[in-house]
């Protein structure tokens, strides 16, 4: 069975075949550019998650203004085809698509197997920086039916009228780490959401990391007993491993109701009197 | 079109800091890069680049090993 939309997903050779093709953009983004310095898909813009992607101060998405900035720096415009791609499986990819669908942009699309398929196939890598002509693009106002927030999910978990996936790693979802070894702590206890299913969200890829085929993907989940009758609400520790699933379970599944819940676990987990779980998935 | 490529593409995984570290490395042209991820969840602890494989990944585990091994378990 072929993914709910295909679409929203090219592959390595086709973005090969298109580097010199003016309509479409292809940008690596990550969490910074270290990797993107490193060497990238040739005529690559590299959006950086950390100061490009997020409203740091009000701990958001982009406002609409900002977005369309960077939107009109980088050249594109409404019609533009937007490849993104990244490191660990398009974990931050997942994020700029998110945010571009719930600002309008159509034209968007992830590389299956991102910077990690790329290199492993020793194809063409650049050093130079690319030069877009700057665009007037106009960015819509944003429209965020893909995205929960806590004042709309908190009766929801109290009612169990969702299914919420924990993306997060099985040490994060017990309880025993508050973070990704490794990472910063953003919170005060560990633990999960009631009622929360554990799916890490790189077990939707394979090890060169593609996607899962649509059949596996829907053993994965449904394993877990996440199925379509009810809204199923994606988080993690601050939004971003969720938008990955968010991806997969909207576009390469088609759930209909899926949304990213990007107060996460930092959100959550900080909350006086919210209820939680500990322990692993039973 | 660039004649850059990755080459000498390896992956392993070690124990660093007292967790399971996925480490990479590959060469660019005359530049050794080597990445140290976290394997569940994935996540870029450390990377290091040098003149020669040894050099990057020196670099890059020995500051994946500190960073992975400030991480608290809560039992």
């Amino acid at each position: 069975m072929s993914y709910a939309r295909p679409d929203s997903l090219v592959t390595t050779a086709w973005v090969e075949e298109h580097v010199d093709d003016p309509k479409v953009l292809v940008v690596e983004v990550d969490v910074d550019t270290n990797a993107y310095d490193e060497g990238h898909v040739p005529g690559a813009l590299a959006w950086n998650w950390t100061t490009q992607l997020c409203d740091r101060h009000l701990r958001d998405i982009l406002p609409r203004a900002a977005l369309e900035e960077l939107l009109r720096a980088s050249g594109a415009t409404p019609d533009t085809t937007i490849v993104l791609y990244g490191d660990n499986n398009n974990w931050f990819a997942a994020w700029a698509f998110w945010q571009l669908e719930m600002y309008g942009h159509r034209n968007v699309r992830l590389m299956n197997g991102g910077r990690t398929k790329w290199l492993a196939e020793g194809r063409p890598l650049s050093l130079d920086a690319a030069t877009p002509t700057r665009s007037a693009y106009v960015v819509p106002e944003v429209d965020e039916s893909q995205r929960i927030f806590l004042d709309q999910l908190r009766p929801l978990v109290e009612k169990r009228a969702v299914y919420l996936v924990d993306v997060r790693s099985p040490g994060e979802f017990s309880g025993e780490i508050l973070s990704p070894p490794g990472l910063p702590e953003t919170c005060q206890r560990g633990g999960h959401i009631p009622g929360a299913a554990s799916v890490p969200w790189a077990t939707a890829c394979n090890a060169d990391g593609t996607f899962k085929s649509r059949d596996e993907l829907e053993a994965l989940y449904g394993g877990k007993g996440i199925a379509d009758d009810k809204p199923i609400v994606a988080y993690c520790r601050i939004g971003e491993r969720s938008s990955h699933t968010w991806f997969v379970l909207r576009h390469l599944l088609g759930r209909r109701e899926v949304t990213n819940y990007d107060g996460s676990w930092t959100e959550w987990g900080n909350l006086v009197r919210a209820p939680i779980e500990t322990g692993p998935q039973k | 079109m660039s004649d850059l490529k990755a080459e000498e593409h390896q992956r392993e995984e070690r124990v660093l800091g007292g967790w399971p570290a996925g480490v990479t490395t590959y060469r660019i042209g005359e530049t050794w890069i080597c990445k140290v991820d976290n394997v569940s969840p994935g996540a870029t602890v450390a990377r290091g680049r040098g003149k020669t494989r040894q050099e990057a990944l020196e670099i890059a585990t020995t500051a994946a090993a500190r960073r992975l091994a400030a991480t608290r378990v809560h039992r």
